[in-house]
């Protein structure tokens, strides 16, 4: 699309999309900041910005306070976990949906699109109750369970508008030369699907990295994720701003670290299809 | 070998019957061609025969074999599709490599055979490029590679020339014509286009809704059409089919003449009318004739070095032992 745009306008849509993304990003970069203050230069009022005694004093409290590897790895079997459950049930149920629709196939993807439309908290007793009943409380298989039923849905859907996208002939052609139904997906549909495939994964790290209901509310001590770690430092007694930042930044910097490198492929995958 | 015989079959898509019982034999070694406007069911059978789509009734036989059931991988035939169904993620070795790769052939086999089949199709200098990196008429190449090397009982031809330019269709009909010639393996090709059905077939299936109106060779259906369908389908410029009084007068419900056989004369003639558009071709020229007392328009091949223009009055004589009479069902009269 042609459109002159003048160097005026171009020069205030340049600040707008800047002072949009600054406004975004502040409270991440106000929450490394402050993960460096002292509890009273935290709390100092008017804020302090940039000029104040820089400390790492944070960090080795918190470190010494709770065990931020375990709260870590926690946070990666989990996400990790969730994210390989649900690629492994969702790929077939995508791959059938795309390629050999049925009636309800439509009606089938728009259930599951609005089981996310209900409130989490409306089923929190019964799953409470059931993992309970099963001693799946404060366990890592409870929370690879659940944020695989969460996440599944979304799952399914971008792995069935990115199988959409592959002619269907080219798995025809494939069925032609002799490919049998395993050859065909491993041969074919999963190497052309790959882009799709990994931009699903990324996201749905992400989405189960975050996750703060369900891993806040199953979790007690030995299956606490990083979220569980964050949230143990915003005690009501005490105001410990720095100390809660420090933890928020060790919590978010791995997703950060793999967000950034890997931001080009997110993109791709959620506007795949959108433009040609 | 590669005999195909369809009998009794039949596809419905839910309540709509696409094609309706059909029987037809395709010879050994045959280039048979299924050509009908779009929507007439073409595909669907050719997609039938390859085990692409389950029939609804009826059996296929393949090299006397009941393939009805089987599996496309297991009917040995291959298939050249319209989007070409190249696999983007391999280079166009991998891609003719692939069904020998799936039969598990030795890869020393395989590499002989692709070499073989790229020095033919002149791709030897792309085998390690990617299909995104060639040009149509070199992917409808590769897809024909990918065909051939399997030494199938038959080859199936999906349009596989709709998405190329027409210069390039012309270069690449003679090409798969002389495949034929070559290998002597049975083709089945589909095309909307009759030119090509006229060019390449040994038979031609002319299809519609689903039905077979005619199977005959190119020049059987050219001179004797068996229906008024069949009459307006095949031959370019399209037969003129003049029906009313006109055609009463030759003892027929509807009469055809070919462009071909039309007499043009300034002086006199059967019907007399107005050129409306006269269209140069250089060896020859169509004019479009108006205004001679026919509903119809008609259409008159003469020589490229006649003069004559939108708005000149001619007379029109056909030819009386061409004309072709049909009935008031549509079918030809003795």
């Amino acid at each position: 699309m042609a459109r002159a745009v003048t160097n005026r306008r171009k020069l205030v849509f340049t600040l707008v999309a800047w002072t949009l993304a600054l406004l975004i990003f502040f409270p991440i970069l106000w929450t490394v900041l402050t993960s460096f203050k002292s509890e009273a230069d935290a709390i100092a009022s008017p804020p302090k910005f940039l000029f104040f005694d820089w400390t790492l004093e944070n960090y080795t409290t918190v470190q010494e306070r709770s065990d931020y590897a375990r709260h870590f790895w926690n946070s990666v079997v989990i996400s990790l976990g969730s994210t390989f459950l649900g690629l492994l049930i969702a790929t077939p149920a995508a791959w059938s949906m795309a390629f050999v629709p049925g009636k309800r196939t439509r009606d089938l993807l728009m259930w599951m699109l609005s089981t996310k439309m209900m409130p989490a908290v409306g089923v929190l007793v019964p799953i409470y109750l059931i993992c309970r009943d099963l001693g799946l409380l404060d366990s890592r298989t409870a929370l690879v369970v659940i944020l695989t039923l969460i996440n599944l849905p979304i799952i399914v859907w971008m792995l069935y508008s990115y199988f959409k996208e592959i002619p269907g002939e080219i798995l025809e052609a494939a069925r032609m030369d002799g490919a049998s139904l395993r050859s065909e997906i491993l041969y074919v549909l999963a190497p052309m699907a790959v882009p799709g495939i990994a931009s699903t994964l990324l996201l749905n790290i992400i989405l189960a990295w975050n996750e703060a209901f369900w891993t806040l509310a199953l979790t007690a001590a030995k299956a606490a994720p990083l979220t569980a770690f964050i949230a143990s430092y915003s005690s009501p007694e005490g105001l410990f701003y720095a100390k809660l930042s420090a933890a928020s930044t060790m919590a978010i910097a791995p997703i950060l670290v793999m967000g950034w490198f890997s931001q080009k492929q997110l993109v791709r995958g959620l506007t795949f299809g959108a433009v040609k | 070998m590669g005999m195909i015989e369809l009998s009794k079959v039949t596809k419905r898509f839910g309540y709509v019957e696409v094609v309706p019982p059909l029987d037809l034999t395709i010879e050994d070694g045959e280039f048979c061609v299924f050509v009908g406007p779009s929507g007439c069911g073409k595909s669907t059978l050719l997609r039938l025969i390859a085990g692409l789509e389950d029939v609804s009734g009826g059996r296929i036989v393949i090299d006397g074999a009941d393939a009805t059931a089987a599996p496309p991988a297991k009917r040995r035939l291959a298939m050249v599709f319209q989007s070409y169904a190249l696999y983007p993620h391999m280079t166009v070795r991998k891609n003719i490599a692939f069904p020998l790769r799936m039969a598990g052939m030795p890869p020393e086999e395989q590499a002989r055979r692709v070499d073989a089949a790229a020095k033919v199709l002149n791709l030897t200098p792309y085998l390690d490029r990617r299909p995104g990196q060639l040009s149509g008429g070199q992917r409808q190449r590769v897809a024909i590679g990918r065909a051939i090397v399997r030494e199938p009982e038959a080859f199936l031809f999906d349009e596989p020339l709709s998405n190329l330019d027409a210069a390039l269709r012309v270069g690449m009909r003679l090409e798969i014509s002389e495949l034929h010639e070559r290998l002597r393996t049975t083709m089945v090709y589909v095309t909307h286009d009759q030119v090509e059905a006229m060019t390449m077939a040994d038979k031609i299936v002319v299809l519609n809704a689903g039905r077979i109106e005619q199977v005959g060779s190119p020049l059987d259906l050219y001179k004797a059409p068996k229906n008024v369908f069949v009459a307006g389908f095949i031959g370019s410029p399209k037969m003129n089919l003049v029906s009313g009084e006109g055609a009463r007068r030759f003892g027929a419900e509807t009469i055809g003449i070919r462009p071909e056989h039309v007499r043009v004369s300034t002086t006199e003639g059967t019907w007399t009318g107005t050129v409306g558009v006269a269209e140069h071709l250089g060896s020859d020229t169509f004019l479009h004739v108006h205004g001679t007392g026919l509903a119809e328009t008609v259409t008159v091949r003469v020589g490229g070095e006649i003069d004559l223009r939108h708005g000149s009055r001619v007379h029109l004589t056909p030819d009386p032992d061409k004309i072709h009479r049909f009935d008031a069902n549509g079918l030809r009269l003795p």
